[in-house]
């Protein structure tokens, strides 16, 4: 680094919104799609979300059953590796702290991968989606969420980058050890913080 | 989906400086960009590059951008950048990079969009999604595998399409959404089932590129010509300036 590109100078730093990670930009009311696989249409009559692996009770929630459970929301900034970050963004769902306090963590565990209705998975540290920073959210602003967002449900673990927030989230597999996941295995970094930049494997 | 055995990027990919050798105009939106790069890499056909700019302050901004080019031995990729109004990085690609500028770069990216010509391939492109597929169909004529090989290009109008000169062949087809050259026997429409080519070989896998709606679109397509899902892959261009 310590090099710049003959006659950029950039645009809109001045205000720079200091909630816009290093090397983002705000996409404003854009939302842009970036899905590796076709977009399935999931039946809600059939959905289900699994906790399964190192848990006292592996659990499966129809989602009707899912939706009994306590509501949680999440407003705030999401951010996607290919470099845009969306602000002001309104997802309601269910704790992830919900739903393991219902199956029970056992001690030992370290490590969580989701996986998803399409073959999709990634992983994420135990920590990250433990401590009111991880939910399974169905409703974007207030409307069923799209399936080209991920629809019916999607992980949602906005404090990385998006592609950890798993779409057509299917479940976590709790393990005592990291696994790495679909674009983990792809080149991508195991937890993804896009205050660190964390893009790549190896950043 | 299966688990790939190779990673496209298991180890770290660091920054490099890449000096711009060429600038060839696609079409009045889509340039293409030769770099050399500094420290050189075998890419895989479908693989990405980021290109970041930095000012002078510190400021930077990146983008990710397919490679166009095959894998060919040599130092140097082909990035093909379409302007996109208000895009950051690729209105400054387009209106002030000259040949002689560095651009940092890194990479290659991804191991999923990626075809290693060593199997039957559907690629289905819509617009600027055509350029990772130009990436296969050069590897598959360079190294005499057309055979596995076939590209389905849709654009809207003739003056949308990237490589004119270059796409045309046994083992493509150009599909024009809006207006066709003249005497071009298939009249304007959206990519429909009969344009895929029959019968697919077993066990063809479909690389589908280009918009969100285009992807969607295609791969109802590919599926009602009797793809599983499972063999389609899909990257969306996302407007990301």
């Amino acid at each position: 680094m310590g090099r710049f590109t003959r006659g950029f100078a950039g645009r809109g730093r001045g205000e720079r919104d200091p909630r816009l990670p290093p090397g983002q930009y705000d996409t404003g009311n854009d939302w842009p799609v970036l899905t590796a696989e076709v977009t399935p249409r999931l039946d809600t009559a059939t959905w289900t979300f699994k906790i399964e692996g190192l848990v006292d009770r592996p659990t499966t929630w129809t989602w009707d059953e899912i939706h009994a459970l306590p509501p949680s929301s999440y407003a705030g900034a999401i951010h996607c590796v290919t470099t845009w970050s969306k602000f002001d963004v309104h997802f309601g769902g269910v704790s992830v702290d919900t739903l393991l306090g219902v199956a029970g963590v056992q001690p030992g565990a370290t490590h969580v991968l989701a996986f998803s209705h399409t073959a999709y998975t990634t992983n994420l540290p135990l920590a990250d989606v433990t401590g009111g920073k991880a939910w399974v959210v169905w409703d974007y602003e207030g409307r069923p969420l799209e399936a080209a967002h991920g629809g019916p449900a999607r992980l949602l673990v906005p404090h990385l980058y998006f592609w950890k927030s798993a779409k057509f989230v299917a479940g976590l597999r709790v393990l005592d050890h990291d696994e790495p996941g679909f674009w983990e295995q792809n080149g991508y970094h195991d937890r993804g913080d896009p205050w660190l930049e964390q893009r790549y494997q190896g950043d | 989906m299966d688990s790939p055995s190779t990673a496209g990027l298991a180890r770290a990919t660091p920054w490099q400086t890449a000096r711009v050798v060429a600038v060839k105009p696609e079409t009045t939106r889509a340039k293409t960009f030769r770099l050399a790069l500094s420290a050189p890499f075998e890419h895989r056909a479908g693989q990405h590059v980021v290109v970041r700019l930095t000012a002078p302050d510190g400021y930077t901004a990146s983008r990710s951008y397919s490679i166009a080019s095959a894998p060919d031995g040599s130092a140097e990729i082909e990035l093909t950048v379409e302007r996109l109004e208000g895009g950051e990085v690729s209105t400054f690609l387009h209106d002030d990079v000259t040949v002689g500028d560095e651009l940092e770069v890194r990479g290659p990216i991804g191991g999923w969009f990626v075809w290693n010509a060593d199997s039957p391939a559907l690629l289905v492109g819509g617009g600027s999604g055509v350029v990772p597929l130009m990436a296969m169909l050069r590897l598959a004529r360079r190294s005499g595998r057309c055979g596995l090989i076939r590209l389905v290009a849709s654009v809207r109008t003739p003056d949308d399409l990237y490589y004119a000169n270059e796409i045309p062949g046994p083992e493509t087809t150009l599909v024009y959404t809006r207006a066709t050259p003249p005497s071009f026997p298939r009249p304007p429409a959206r990519l429909r089932d009969d344009d895929l080519p029959k019968p697919l070989a077993p066990g063809t896998r479909a690389y589908i590129c280009g918009s969100s709606g285009f992807a969607d679109a295609a791969s109802d397509v590919v599926v009602g010509a009797g793809l599983a899902t499972e063999q389609i892959r899909v990257e969306r261009f996302g407007p990301s300036g």
